[in-house]
């Protein structure tokens, strides 16, 4: 029976073995460093801060023209602006009910006391009665740090983009995951629309959209609508094919399967999207601020103009809440759907009927009190709580400054010199052939000819682009930053993958660390490090190490524990165990931790711009502000979008064969 | 052909290739490469190979193979789960192939059900949903199919477990559960892909008994796949071996053991106990001149295991008899070269 | 399990919950029943409707909006929207509705040519009162060291002083906020001065570079403009540029004198100005001095008041200024 071959056996693509490939990188790299060091000087293609290129004189051209025709042109009187009123009234809508009043009430229909009672329903009825009282206590806490009305406006941008976001990504995931076609189709998109910095459409949004709840809408959509749609897409596509099989074999109709079958078993992956939908759209609700969103956000970039540390982290603090408490209800909602498919009773006590009608009976009462009574409507006290927190926040950003400016000037001037000015200078010194060759090179040993043809493109539009020495700039600055995330992401990462206990101290600050916007610790940091661009390294670093940190300790964790059981057998020290053992094993996760943090890293290129990084983060800033360099900041955010994908795809090539390698060993 | 009218299930030049252009391989030189030669040649795998047979009213036909011999496929090929590639599947005097997407449905609502290797059970509905899944989705009101379901439910002994969730349940009770839900709709086919194979050896052969109780109970046609000599040889009325996606032998049980077609299909039986399956029919010989034929009579039908211990203790030939034919004589010899194997030599 | 009394008793439960609740809330103060943040007087209030105001993000803007807001709502009966914006958005409002007026406008030629001129869609509604002073700046501290540094003809001398890591080997020059049209790329090539401009990328950065280098002792040059809050925190000292004359600017590549001085001036939207709403008189009459932006941006900016709390301050000491803005 020695011939009796399995259909299913893959024959893997003969690969250049690992050493070898190593090799010819080593290679690739000592040519393109000693040209680069020979020809230094040449073909740079510098560009003056207040230079254009004729690319960038048509942009703006192209973008004033919209501009001038959007009162009359039909796509736009038609289309763009009935998109637009429409997105706008339903945003009116959720915010006359919880934040705003309107011309003939004062107050929102639906005071705190009212909110807070919905809060505790919803969360009790389809979470849990502990998560219930931890979101409670969180929104109570949002009112008594004084920020009640504009956490309001951040969670009615928040719930419009969230119910816009899975309106358009779950029927359009459950497409991609019924067919792979289309699923191909789009992954482009959704690709682009997450390696693109969030701050390289706002501007681009407001010229169609203009400013207002239906712009800080759309660029939400951008962000959020990619998780909704891939993890519906997965939920569908991981729902086991025997009981869509065993349904057509029984005469489902497609539909049938789909409703019956496909969908049921996929909800509890789906409301797993609709968390991360949550989240994407909460992170970038606060940088909406930007285009006159209301609400938190607002808050910190007003606190950013009179360098007020202590009302920033005010908000900071209520936009972590508000994600800590979005987060868990949503989290324990999924968990509950799993529960549905046995009898074991959930963890927490079950709500019987009758107090499912008190809740009820509490809300509805509590809604009519917050919309007949002042003391119901808005929220009572000073915030006095708020004016605490902003006391210890100035207090201890004033003592580090005090304190610890000579460490940080050391280690500010320590980056610099010895890390990025070198990286910075060879690579923007760099004939641009050389390092675009070394680039494209890099593609093809890694992917053969598409990826090249990918990174050839990349490039080429750079230098259309005409600011490939800022775009080098900004490159080095990305590269040095992802360094830091990196070793910190693998350092901590394993760190907390080993240890529960660890995990449980740290993940509260992670997750702090992910939702809280920039704008937050970029005073305190620039009183740390000066406008440099470690400065604005230091920010990504903060904003991209959790997303590591996490995918790291998720990969150590997922290591089998036959392997490390087998590995302690052997009489490996911890040391031998983390190094030679659970690394290597997660290697893949690694990898993905370099991508996902390269790709955090240059989401803040654009934050960096505003703390002194220059290069092409500058540029956007510049663009939207200015209206001569309006041109040139689409063509920064262009090149900014192009960086991305060119370091994205490449990252990927390299998970990608880290994986086939671990395969073809195993 | 077993009987004389039409067979339920009739199969002829039966292709599955997968790959590009699929249809060109149907046919050609190249169809009958080895498959690893097909691959690399063409990018092609064919996985049923020119497959022909028929099944009768009532029948257990047992589909036979090692992993990857196709037979999965084929099973799939013939409710048009996977779409053939060529050949033609008559079902009940309906050409299979030919059906439009409509009427596909509604045989599978009606005339043909499946069991599943892995059972296939929706994880988020009772037992009783699950077992009325084929009836709901064909439109019965909630109480008819949930009275029907009940009925299928006892008949497979599950009773007092309508209410629980597949994931309450071991194994063997979830595969009632698919056993059920195949029966629910009345059909007249029932196809079976491996599905026991996931079960442990006590409880498949607990479940091959209660298939067999089944088929005495409903009397349905059957189309069982298996990779377990052992469960073809108990189960089926003919058995179809199969390997890499073509038919070896299709035979009687009795046929596989005591005429293997060739070296395949000898190695699978070699070690299977011939005495279990072998009727006297198949060990009788001519009697030699001046022999006693004054011996017992047993009839042809008898399984050798079951004779064994008359044989060996009348001293004297047993006579084998066909009604009043004669068909030959068996002696310890016989029964011993069965049991221990056949003299070398 | 829920027995079938339960369920009947819901509505029953919630009945009795309804309405001992709301009996014993009875007695607090109702909405509307009196002025929370209202008009007191409606008559007003629908004269004037919703005023539109761009707030800028500078602290001095946010001090003009604060004063300017806070008469409109309380002495107007405005219900007043501020918006937070960026200049070159706030214009694109005047053609879209959103915005009606902007308090301090820096110049801004190519927005006047473009929504002015062009687009018709704004009017220029005179000066703020404010002059605005844009140029290089130092600590005082390091005035007070060298007093030879506030003219730019002897920066040289003292490029070594401001050198850092990033600057490359030259005296760093700090430039802000990016929505700042600046010169000094084209100034430190045609003045020949050993600096090289690094872009700090916003006012926040700026200060904070301002403000550490005078408490840390640490040289720093830049540019700032008054008025300004800063100033009333750390009074930077001015670096003389070659005198401003009439033209000296017109070619951006060849531009070696300092920048023109800035008459602040208000702009609004057409509509707004024909709509006849007196928020647009008081738009149309404000005007106040450097010291006074500087006191309100101060009470923002240092003594961390709202907007609110510091506009009502400074008009309650100001009965007369405001008087004459309301009038006809």
């Amino acid at each position: 029976m020695a011939n009796a071959t399995l259909v299913h056996e893959e024959i893997i693509a003969p690969r250049t073995p690992k050493s070898l490939l190593g090799a010819k990188f080593a290679v690739l790299g000592v040519i393109w460093l000693s040209s680069a060091l020979i020809l230094r000087g040449n073909s740079t293609l510098p560009l003056d801060r207040s230079s254009l290129t004729s690319v960038h004189t048509w942009l703006s051209g192209l973008s004033s023209a919209i501009d001038r025709n959007r009162n009359s042109n039909p796509f736009f009187v038609n289309t763009i602006d009935k998109i637009r009123s429409s997105i706008n009234t339903f945003v009116n809508l959720l915010q006359d009910a919880i934040s705003q009043g309107t011309a003939t009430r004062s107050v929102p229909q639906i005071g705190w006391l009212g909110v807070v009672a919905i809060i505790g329903l919803v969360v009790a009825l389809w979470a849990s009665i502990r998560v219930a009282i931890l979101a409670v206590a969180g929104f109570i806490t949002l009112g008594l740090l004084g920020l009640w009305q504009e956490s309001m406006d951040t969670l009615a941008l928040t719930l419009a983009a969230v119910v816009l976001s899975l309106l358009i990504g779950i029927p359009f995931g459950v497409l991609a995951g019924l067919f792979p076609k289309f699923e191909k189709l789009i992954t482009p998109v959704l690709d682009f629309a997450q390696v693109m910095p969030t701050f390289v459409y706002l501007t681009p949004v407001t010229l169609f959209f203009l400013i207002g709840p239906a712009s800080a809408t759309i660029v939400t959509l951008i962000y959020s609508i990619p998780p909704a749609l891939r993890i519906t897409a997965v939920a569908i596509r991981e729902v086991p094919w025997s009981t869509v099989e065993a349904s057509i074999s029984m005469g489902s109709t497609r539909w049938q399967a789909l409703r019956k079958v496909q969908l049921p078993q996929a909800k509890r992956t789906i409301v797993v999207g609709i968390n991360q939908t949550i989240m994407a759209a909460l992170s970038m609700v606060t940088i909406a601020a930007l285009i006159d969103a209301p609400g938190l956000g607002r808050v910190v970039v007003q606190a950013l103009e009179t360098l007020n540390v202590g009302r920033s982290f005010q908000a900071g603090l209520a936009i972590v809440i508000m994600a800590v408490v979005l987060d868990r209800s949503t989290t324990a909602a999924a968990a509950k759907v799993q529960i549905a498919t046995s009898h074991k009773k959930p963890v927490s006590r079950r709500v019987t009927r009758s107090t499912k009608w008190l809740g009820l009976a509490i809300t509805l009462v509590a809604i009519y009190l917050s919309n007949v009574y002042l003391w119901a409507s808005q929220f009572p006290g000073a915030g006095l709580l708020g004016i605490k927190v902003a006391a210890i926040a100035d207090s201890a950003t004033g003592w580090i400054q005090l304190h610890l400016v000579t460490v940080t000037n050391g280690l500010t001037n320590i980056f610099s010199y010895g890390l990025i000015n070198p990286i910075q200078s060879v690579l923007v010194d760099a004939p641009w052939y050389t390092t675009a060759a070394a680039l494209v090179l890099t593609g093809y040993l890694l992917k053969g000819t598409r990826l090249a043809a990918v990174v050839a493109i990349c490039i080429a539009i750079l230098l259309v682009s005409g600011l490939w020495s800022d775009s080098m700039v900004t490159l080095a600055a990305t590269l040095v930053a992802a360094l830091i995330t990196v070793v910190l992401g693998i350092a901590v990462g394993t760190w907390v993958g080993r240890s529960m206990r660890v995990d449980r101290i740290l993940r509260p600050i992670l997750d702090a660390g992910q939702v809280m916007p920039a704008f937050v610790y970029l005073v305190p940091f620039l009183g740390l490090f000066g406008a440099t661009r470690f400065t604005a390294i230091m920010a990504a670093v903060v904003y991209a190490s959790p997303a590591a940190i996490k995918l790291v300790a998720d990969g150590i964790r997922s290591v089998p524990e036959s392997i490390t059981e087998a590995a302690i057998s052997a009489g490996s020290n911890t040391w031998q165990l983390i190094t030679k053992v659970q690394l290597p094993s997660a290697r893949r996760a690694i990898a993905l931790a370099i991508n996902q943090g390269l790709i955090y890293v240059l989401a803040m290129v654009v934050v960096g711009g505003l703390v002194g990084a220059g290069g092409l983060g500058y540029l956007v800033v510049a663009g939207f502000a200015q209206e001569n360099l309006k041109g040139k900041g689409l063509a920064a955010g262009v090149a900014i979008v192009m960086l991305g994908i060119m370091i994205d795809r490449i990252t990927q090539a390299v998970a990608d064969r880290r994986d086939v390698h671990a395969k073809t060993i195993r | 052909m077993n009987s004389e009218i039409d067979p339920t299930i009739s199969v002829h030049g039966l292709w599955k290739v997968y790959g590009p252009n699929p249809e060109k391989i149907v046919g050609s030189a190249d169809a009958f490469l080895p498959r690893a030669e097909l691959r690399e040649k063409t990018g092609c795998t064919v996985a049923v190979r020119d497959v022909s047979f028929d099944v009768s009213d009532g029948e257990v036909f047992v589909v036979m193979g090692l992993s990857g011999s196709g037979k999965s496929t084929l099973v799939r090929c013939l409710t048009r789960l996977v779409e053939p590639t060529a050949g033609e599947v008559w079902l009940e005097g309906e050409d299979i192939r030919a059906a439009s997407t409509q009427r596909l449905r509604e045989l599978r609502r009606s005339r043909f059900s499946m069991v599943f290797q892995h059972f296939g059970l929706l994880p988020h509905r009772r037992v009783t949903d699950n077992v009325a899944y084929g009836l709901e989705i064909n439109g019965m009101s909630k109480s008819a199919r949930y009275e029907r379901a009940m009925e299928v439910i006892s008949l497979v002994g599950l009773e007092g477990n309508e209410n629980n969730y597949p994931s309450e349940l071991s194994g063997g009770m979830q595969q009632r559960v698919g056993l059920a839900r195949a029966l629910a709709s009345d059909p007249d086919v029932m196809f079976f892909d491996e599905p026991f194979s996931a079960l442990d050896p006590l409880i498949r052969r607990d479940m091959q008994q209660e298939v067999i109780r089944l088929h005495h109970e409903v009397k349905k046609t059957m189309v069982f796949i298996t990779h377990d000599l052992a469960e073809a040889l108990k189960l089926g009325d003919r058995i179809a071996i199969m390997r890499d996606g073509a038919l070896v032998q299709v035979g009687t049980p009795e046929e596989l053991v005591a005429t293997p077609a060739d070296d395949y299909v000898a190695n699978f039986v070699r070690d299977f106990p011939k005495s279990h399956i072998l009727t006297l029919r198949w060990i009788a010989r001519d009697p030699t001149s001046g022999e006693d034929l004054g011996g017992p009579i047993l009839a042809p039908t008898v399984i050798v295991r079951d004779a064994a211990r008359q044989i060996l203790e009348a001293g004297r030939p047993v006579r084998v008899m066909d009604g009043e034919r004669l068909l030959g004589v068996v002696t310890a010899d016989e029964i011993l070269s069965v049991i221990a194997g056949p003299h070398h030599g | 399990m829920v027995s079938k009394g339960a369920k009947r008793r819901g509505p029953l439960l919630l009945l009795i919950v309804v309405t001992s609740l709301v009996l014993a809330a009875c007695g607090g103060t109702k909405v509307g029943s009196s002025n929370s943040a209202a008009p007191t007087t409606s008559t007003s209030a629908k004269a004037c409707g919703t005023f539109n105001l761009a707030v800028n993000p500078w602290v001095g803007y946010e001090a003009d909006a604060a004063v300017v807001a806070y008469i409109a709502q309380t002495k107007l009966g405005c219900t007043v929207v501020k918006k937070n914006l960026s200049e070159e958005i706030s214009w694109q409002g005047f053609s879209t509705g959103e915005v009606d007026a902007v308090l301090e406008n820096w110049g801004h030629a190519d927005l006047v040519k473009k929504y002015i001129t062009d687009q018709k869609v704004a009017q220029d509604a005179g000066p703020s009162g404010n002059k605005g002073v844009i140029g290089w700046y130092v600590p005082p501290f390091l005035a007070a060291a060298h007093p030879d540094i506030v003219d730019s003809k002897n920066l040289n001398k003292y490029a070594n002083l401001f050198k850092t890591s990033e600057s490359g080997g030259k005296g760093a020059f700090l430039d802000g906020d990016p929505s700042y049209v600046t010169n000094d790329e084209a100034l430190m090539k045609n003045l020949k001065l050993n600096f090289k401009v690094v872009y700090t990328g916003s006012e926040a950065a700026l200060i904070t570079a301002f403000r550490n280098g005078q408490t840390q002792k640490k040289p720093v040059i830049g540019y700032f403009y008054e008025p300004q809050w800063f100033l009333s925190e750390v009074a930077l000292k001015h670096v003389a540029l070659p005198a401003y004359t009439a033209g000296c600017d017109t070619d951006p590549k060849k531009v070696a004198c300092d920048y023109p001085p800035y008459e602040l001036n208000k702009v609004v939207s057409v509509k707004f100005a024909t709509s006849g709403s007196p928020a647009w008189n008081l738009v149309k009459n404000f005007s106040w001095t450097n010291d006074d932006q500087n006191l309100v941006a101060k009470y923002i900016a240092q003594d961390k008041m709202t907007d609110d709390q510091a506009a009502k301050k400074w008009v309650d000491a100001n009965p007369d200024k405001v008087k004459a803005w309301m009038a006809g």
